[in-house]
């Protein structure tokens, strides 16, 4: 070790890896993934989230998944929360549509209108 | 970077691997992979949460989740729920001793929530295998600050300040030691770490080691630094076959990255660590003994002084820290000595790790502020004795130590609290004992941990324990004489007047302090030839009653000696020459005819 600027390099490299386990304020993306989901497709949205993330090293935002929201006819479904706002949910997706979700809303903050689902009808069921 | 959306942690300390933790981490990654997973879920493998009885444990990252008991059947239930789902596996939470509630998040678990982690902060948070994880969690930066903007005299007055006293027993004060050593003059100087961890029922420098080892090999460099020193040995016992394992990995990587090795962050500082294999016996964690067995000697005490700051290891100025001292080091150093000195009391400052053990529902390893109470940790942390029993005691550094009864539940927790009381704060080993325990028992049970381990150089320890000894046996046997007590406290007081080393002075202790707090049960057995517990065998006899019993004849099925005669619907009969007092009648009894006195 040469320098505490190279140990400071490794650091920021790991930490990024590491982010998940910290605090619970980061924003995130939750794929409705019940059964019903699932048969529409909730896989390969969780798969497309993936790669937009990894695509833009977003490693500070937190992906989970939840199970049917009642919206059966809307799937699949994500909920994105920001911290501190109202949770969005968007229905109808496609691989393509989310990741324009992720660029728009979490990237630009400007969440997209298009496949919005009435936020009224967001609490979660278990 | 490898992007994955679920960090999926399982504790592999030696706790949780005794409870099968690996077969759970095999079974988890197979089918992760059966299911397309395993480049979306990461499974890391950490050190020791500290809920032991609970083990093994799993926490998934980014929710939090908890889940306890985990076994190898319940992997695909949490795959396909929890993973794919997102529904978490209700079964598997944890809910506190009598409550039905399932917490979901570690953090709101009673057992946590009264800690506060200082030597344990990475155990159970970082992957101890992987250098990288702890510098992410600041790993390093204190010995780079040491070395790059701090003078050996600045390191060694901030460790002062900190009031930072030895974690091993004694509670000597680890700046003043540094300063010693530091001010002999000397071309070779060694930094050592005691790793023996002899104390029965301790395992906190195990779980530091296995948890998070690289702290150690970072605040060895820094005292090397602070001292003058380039070398430092660790010395642990071979029984400890994964914390040993974790060190090798820790010391090479270490040094692959030129944190350990020649001219570390430029500045002309070499430092080197080796791991040196004790056999694990009790004396060689006595430092003398240690740096006997280090030079392959016998591992027997040598006289101090000289003390080993002056003339240690090879006849060069050493220090002997303890496991968990060395762990304190690197966070006084990033954190400030001011920031140290708010936590505990006004003479023991910091954190202590205790390993709960005994009659308590919640066993593990747990760390609080010095100055806890004891309440605190065994009804709140603790959560309380099993079956409602009541306290009697607890038991506090092990066979060196002495017992706090019921009526010391409230005293704050500190090295100066524990000696007026006649304990001592020891290693950490916390043992808490409830009303069916023997006191006279436990203090036998202790000698003979301690005369076992003698190493025999010196005549008080060698001989005196033993005489101590057959007196306890002989007591618990109901032979006991009306002159024993007497002759108990006088060898007493001459092996702790006279013995070389720590083990015969301190090895009286458990006698001295059941003497004092329960001194009516040692008469009751010398006197009345009874155990008031029902412990000792010889003390205790079991009848039956002939009115209760209905002649079932459950008793004699289970008794494994035969001893137990009758007719059915007659009352049964016990052959006193037969019994071996196992109990399996009372135990098995429906109707409540077995009576034991
Ligand atoms: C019989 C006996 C056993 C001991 N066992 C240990 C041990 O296992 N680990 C330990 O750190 N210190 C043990 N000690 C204390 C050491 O002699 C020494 O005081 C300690 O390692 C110093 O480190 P510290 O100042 O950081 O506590 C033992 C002492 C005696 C008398």
């Amino acid at each position: 070790m040469r320098s505490i600027e190279e140990l400071l390099a490794i650091k920021e490299k790991t930490e990024k890896e590491m982010a998940m386990r910290e605090d619970k304020g980061a924003p995130s993306i939750i794929v409705h993934m019940g059964t019903c989901g699932i048969a529409n497709g909730a896989r390969d949205i969780l798969n497309a989230v993936m790669e937009e993330l990894k695509e833009r090293n977003l490693t500070d935002i937190h992906v989970k998944q939840t199970g049917c929201p009642g919206l059966c006819h809307k799937e699949p479904l994500i909920t994105v929360e920001m911290p501190g706002k109202k949770p969005f949910m968007y229905g109808e997706l496609t691989p393509e549509r989310v990741k324009r979700v992720i660029v728009q809303h979490i990237v630009n903050n400007q969440p997209v209108t298009d496949w919005l689902v009435n936020i009224e009808n967001t609490e979660k069921r278990d | 970077m490898d992007f994955y959306r679920s960090h999926v942690l399982v504790c592999t300390g030696t706790g949780c691997t005794s409870s099968e933790s690996l077969q759970v981490i095999s079974a988890l990654r197979k089918e992760l992979e059966d299911n397309g997973l395993e480049k979306e879920i990461k499974v890391v493998e950490t050190g020791c949460f500290g809920f032991c009885n609970l083990g093994p444990i799993m926490v998934v990252y980014p929710e939090g989740t908890f889940y306890c008991r985990v076994k190898p059947e319940d992997i695909k239930e949490i795959t396909a729920e929890h993973f794919i789902k997102g529904r978490v596996v209700k079964r598997l939470l944890y809910h506190e001793p009598g409550v039905e509630v399932r917490t979901q998040d570690f953090e709101d678990i009673e057992f946590f929530r009264h800690q506060k982690r200082v030597a344990l902060e990475n155990c159970g948070r970082i992957n101890p295998e992987k250098i990288e994880e702890y510098i992410a969690h600041e790993g390093y930066f204190a010995l780079g600050k040491v070395v790059n903007e701090m003078t050996p005299e600045e390191v060694i007055d901030v460790i002062k300040k900190s009031g930072l006293r030895g974690r091993g027993g004694g509670g000597f004060p680890t700046g003043l030691k540094w300063q010693f050593a530091y001010n002999s003059k000397s071309d070779q100087k060694y930094v050592v770490c005691n790793a023996d961890e002899g104390d029965p029922g301790a395992f906190m420098d195990r779980s530091i080691l296995e948890g998070d080892p690289h702290c150690i090999l970072e605040a060895m460099a820094i005292a090397g630094y602070a001292i003058g020193a380039n070398q430092g040995y660790i010395y642990v016992r071979a029984e400890y076959p994964i914390a040993v394992q974790r060190l090798k990995i820790a010391i090479k990587q270490a040094r692959e990255l030129g944190l350990l090795g020649k001219n570390i962050f430029s500045r002309g500082f070499d430092f080197d660590v080796d791991i040196r294999l004790g056999a694990g016996a009790f004396v060689c964690g006595e430092e003398t003994a240690l740096l006997n067995s280090i030079e392959g000697k016998r591992g027997e005490p040598r006289n101090r002084p000289p003390f080993p700051a002056v003339k240690g290891l090879w006849g060069k100025p050493t220090i002997i820290n303890n496991v968990e001292t060395f762990a304190n080091i690197t966070r006084i150093i990033r954190n400030g000595w001011e920031w140290f000195n708010t936590i505990g009391t006004e003479k023991s400052k910091g954190t202590k790790v205790f390993a709960l053990a005994g009659n308590i529902n919640n066993t593990g390893l747990i760390e609080v502020p010095m100055g806890t109470t004891l309440r605190t940790i065994i009804y709140e942390i603790g959560g309380g004795i099993p079956k409602g029993k009541k306290f009697k005691a607890a038991q506090t550094g092990g066979p060196s130590g002495g017992c706090i009864p019921a009526e010391h539940l409230d005293l704050e927790i500190d090295y100066d609290n524990l000696l007026s009381i006649g304990s001592m704060m020891g290693s950490g080993g916390l043992i808490v004992m409830d009303e069916d325990t023997c006191m006279v028992d436990i203090a036998r049970f202790f000698l003979e941990f301690t005369q076992e381990e003698s190493c025999g150089k010196c005549p008080p320890c060698r001989i005196g324990t033993k005489r101590m000894l057959e007196i306890l046996q002989r007591i618990t046997e109901g032979k006991g004489k009306p002159e024993d007590i007497d002759t108990l406290e006088k060898l007493a007081k001459t092996i702790k007047d006279t013995a070389l080393c720590g083990l015969g002075q301190t090895s009286p202790n458990p006698v001295l302090s059941t003497l004092r707090y329960f001194r009516d049960e040692y008469e009751a057995h010398i006197y009345d030839k009874k155990c008031p517990a029902g412990v000792c065998k010889s003390l205790v006899s079991f009848k039956i009653d002939s009115d209760k019993c209905r002649g079932c004849g459950l008793c004699a099925r289970n008794c494994p000696v035969n001893a137990i005669s009758g007719k059915v619907r007659e009352p049964y009969v016990i052959d006193q020459e037969k019994c071996i007092k196992c109990g399996a009648c009372l135990d098995n009894c429906k109707f409540g005819a077995v009576i034991k006195e």
